[in-house]
């Protein structure tokens, strides 16, 4: 298991379980990070944070501090 | 009978468009999540009766952000007759999570799924029928932007009102927890409608306290709260949260087909470059560069040049045909009326000379503001903040703050209105504060006229002011994030980068218009009203001993010469303490614009360029460059003028907040323009005494400030405690 910080970038992960709660928990999960969803690391921002991340068809930016809450399971890479 | 449909949708989904096509109205539409800050009303066209509502954007109905409270406040206490809910087709998913939760409100709804052409393009396919047998609720296919089937849904809409009819929500979660929502409905008492249990009872099982404020009876859920949690081994909120996602996949699973897999889209082609590691920040520099050098040295230069030395000056050429500047008009028409002279001082010193200069300066305005609305409509601001977020970090403030302030150097006004996007309560109210120290659009003449008077014209004072606006937010930040009242972790961010997409010129021209009205709308109310008044004052004094109407030599004897003399001894540390320098910083207040005019009034032009080049030569007599340019940090640094004002007061929302915000610039202004001036002095003319003294002890201890030693909280632990006060 690893969190969603450590996911390298251009590799998916499928969500397994976010740490956290009240409005920071909240917050991501209505963005539509919920469990069992695929998350895809598309890109660091120039000055290492924060991530841009896709998940369920749109892009979305996060900090690498909350990307830390969101427990994920590493999905082999696409041929 | 009247009607009002209540738009609703996530932010960036295409509402403003929407409500603008509906309406018949001229709302700004921007690209990046959370244009609309406050709800607009309108009358749908052709239709007087129904009146239509535009919310803010919001992903959810938590009871965490601002907007979100906004919203749900008004639907939840005001029930407007029906809903149409706006869904992006080509972001489906994260869309339909709000539906379900607007569906649970029992207000007749219409699901619009907007930018279908778009998704149409893209090769996807989202099968509305099925979607809406799917979400028991019609569904109709829309382009906001092109003006289709917007009519068909806003008469869906009505009707549905008309009808009154709302049977529960059709979707269903998990048998586990659709069994403990049903035991809280039975616990809920006949107290609440039928339609609007299962959101009640939903609330309940989430814990959300906003909603129990609102509810007569609160029956205790805690056993069921417990047990759901116990067996799915969550915190209630995220298992409903879980449940709707899980719900609105299955419906996406079948409804919406997705054509171009793994493609690069052209948005994602632009983001390699424009947030590219090394790319980045260059180009963001020349974007920057471009803006300010063509809105401010180039085409603003020649645009104000026509302004001030052409229209308000001495008159231009259209084709040939010579244009007499309006004073001279207005000169000729008074003395072909046989005016009073003192009517006449009042008309043109007065009146033209104080409105003239602002008005001089609205076609530079209009410039920046094309760049502006170009920049927000495009999608760019929202990559700004995602590459400058690490930075603004370390200051306090978030990513977002850069929206406000990049709008800043324009006008402060929207500036302050932008901030509502941030999320964090403590970030917002530190944007607030901050926001307005970068020099904006009004603030340029003086730039230029210090810049011009004292200092040749060099270009170094105008990047020192900006320098100095920007020096002066992160120096707030880092200091105030110190202290008791900014205590606490940065909040989460999460934002949405939209796909990039081209403005319509009408767009950005819409929104340069309504910026720039505004300007002309304020050069003729409190503007106008100001110069009258500080003409009275100028021009009526005691002249040994009786009160009447002052010489042109008498100005020294005037009402506003014992005022500003009034005031003046608090400057002299600053190095200005002349009447009519501390009388131009208070007319600042009231609009920044001003500060030029008045000094030219004052010292006996009646009409004076943007940039006061008239009066140059009298100033660099009167004030030492020291002097001047302290005079020059005070007004930039110093509260807002009143519309500024208005607007902080209105986003701080909280009186205490909002005195604090104004009091802090101020004397951060003082304080800078204090040690810029004492220390200037020592260090050109050697001379030392309490005032350098001073200086050099509060650069100490602002240092200090600075770099004191500063133990970040643990995150979470300010979240933890937030939850254990309820």
């Amino acid at each position: 298991m690893k969190t969603l910080r450590e996911v390298p970038c251009g590799r998916k992960g499928k969500v397994s379980r976010l740490t956290g709660e009240g409005a920071v928990k909240r917050r991501i999960m209505d963005m539509g990070i919920t469990k069992g969803v695929e998350v895809s690391v598309r890109k660091v921002a120039p000055l290492g944070d924060p991530v841009e991340i896709t998940v369920r068809g749109y892009e979305l930016s996060i900090r690498k501090a909350d990307a830390e809450m969101i427990l994920v399971e590493l999905l082999p890479e696409e041929a | 009978m009247a009607i009002t449909i209540a738009l609703a949708g996530n932010p960036n989904c295409g509402k403003t468009t929407l409500f603008n096509a509906l309406t018949g109205s001229n709302q700004f539409v921007g690209n990046w999540p959370g244009v609309t800050v406050e709800r607009k009303v309108g009358k749908l066209k052709g239709n007087k009766e129904v009146e239509i509502m535009d919310l803010p954007g919001i992903y959810s109905l938590s009871p965490y952000t601002l907007e979100e409270v906004v919203a749900r406040t008004y639907l939840i206490t005001e029930r407007p007759d029906a809903i149409i809910n706006l869904v992006d087709g080509t972001n489906i998913e994260r869309n339909l999570y709000l539906s379900t939760q607007l569906m649970e409100l029992g207000i007749p709804m219409v699901i619009a799924v907007n930018m279908m052409d778009l998704v149409e393009k893209g090769g996807d396919r989202i099968d509305t029928a099925k979607l809406s047998g799917k979400l028991g609720c019609q569904v109709v296919e829309i382009s906001a932007l092109k003006g289709t089937g917007i009519m068909n849904a806003a008469e869906k809409a009505m009707m549905l009102a008309k009808e009154k009819k709302v049977g529960p929500p059709v979707h269903k979660f998990s048998v586990r927890v659709e069994n403990v929502l049903e035991r809280i409905e039975s616990k809920l008492g006949s107290g609440i409608p039928e339609e609007q249990k299962r959101f009640f009872a939903i609330k309940l099982l989430e814990r959300d306290d906003k909603i129990a404020e609102k509810m007569a009876f609160v029956p205790d859920v805690s056993p069921e709260i417990e047990m759901i949690e116990k067996e799915m081994d969550d915190d209630a909120e995220s298992i409903i949260t879980n449940e709707r996602y899980v719900f609105v996949s299955s419906v996406t699973e079948c409804c919406y087909k997705k054509n171009g897999k793994g493609k690069l889209t052209v948005s994602d082609k632009i983001d390699r470059i424009v947030t590219n590691r090394w790319l980045a920040f260059p180009l963001f520099a020349v974007v920057m560069f471009l803006v300010y050098y063509i809105s401010v040295t180039t085409v603003g230069t020649w645009a104000a040049e026509w302004a001030n030395d052409g229209v308000f000056g001495d008159g231009w050429n259209l084709f040939g045909l010579e244009i007499p500047g309006i004073p001279a008009l207005v000169e000729t028409i008074l003395n072909r009326a046989a005016c009073a002279d003192w009517l006449q001082s009042l008309i043109l010193d007065g009146m033209v000379a104080g409105v003239g200069a602002v008005l001089g300066f609205v076609p530079q305005m209009l410039v920046l503001f094309i760049f502006l609305a170009f920049l927000e409509a495009c999608g760019y601001m929202a990559r700004v903040a995602f590459i400058m977020d690490r930075i603004f970090r370390k200051f306090g403030l978030s990513g977002k703050s850069f929206i406000p302030i990049l709008i800043g150097t324009g006008c402060g006004v929207p500036g302050i209105m932008a901030s509502r996007t941030i999320e964090n309560d403590r970030d917002r109210k530190m944007t607030i504060m901050t926001t307005t120290f970068i020099p904006c659009g009004a603030k340029l003449p003086i730039i230029g006229l210090i810049a011009g008077a004292l200092f040749d014209g060099a270009a170094w004072v105008a990047w020192s002011a900006w320098f100095v606006g920007f020096a002066a937010i992160v120096c707030s930040g880092i200091i105030l994030k110190k202290t008791k009242m900014f205590a606490g972790d940065p909040a989460p961010f999460v934002m949405e980068l939209p796909a990039y997409h081209m403005p319509t010129v009408g767009n950005v021209l819409r929104s340069m218009w309504e910026r720039g009205w505004s300007f002309i709308k304020k050069a003729g109310t409190v503007i106008l009203l100001s110069t009258i008044v500080l003409w009275f004052f100028m021009r009526f004094g005691w002249v040994d001993g009786s009160f009447g109407i002052l010489e042109a030599e008498q100005l020294d004897n005037s009402i506003l010469a014992k005022l500003g003399g009034l005031f003046a001894p608090l400057f002299i540390p600053l190095g200005w303490g002349d009447w009519k320098m501390v009388v131009a910083a208070i007319t600042g207040l009231i609009a920044k614009e001003n500060v030029v005019g008045t000094i030219g009034i004052l010292f006996g032009f009646a009409e004076v360029a943007e940039e006061g080049e008239e009066i140059w030569g009298i100033l660099a007599g009167s004030v030492s460059a020291a002097a001047a340019y302290s005079f020059l940090i005070f007004n930039l640094l110093c509260a807002p003028c009143f519309a500024a004002m208005g607007a902080m007061k209105r986003e701080m929302n909280n009186a205490k907040w909002f005195w604090f915000a104004i009091g802090y610039q101020t004397a951060l202004a003082y304080v800078v323009s204090l040690c810029v001036f004492q220390i200037s002095v020592w260090v050109s003319a050697g001379t030392f005494g309490i005032g350098t003294a001073a200086a050099i002890m509060l650069v100490i201890s602002f240092l200090f400030l600075l770099v004191r030693p500063h133990k970040e909280s643990r995150r979470l632990l300010w979240e933890q405690s937030l939850r254990q006060q309820y």
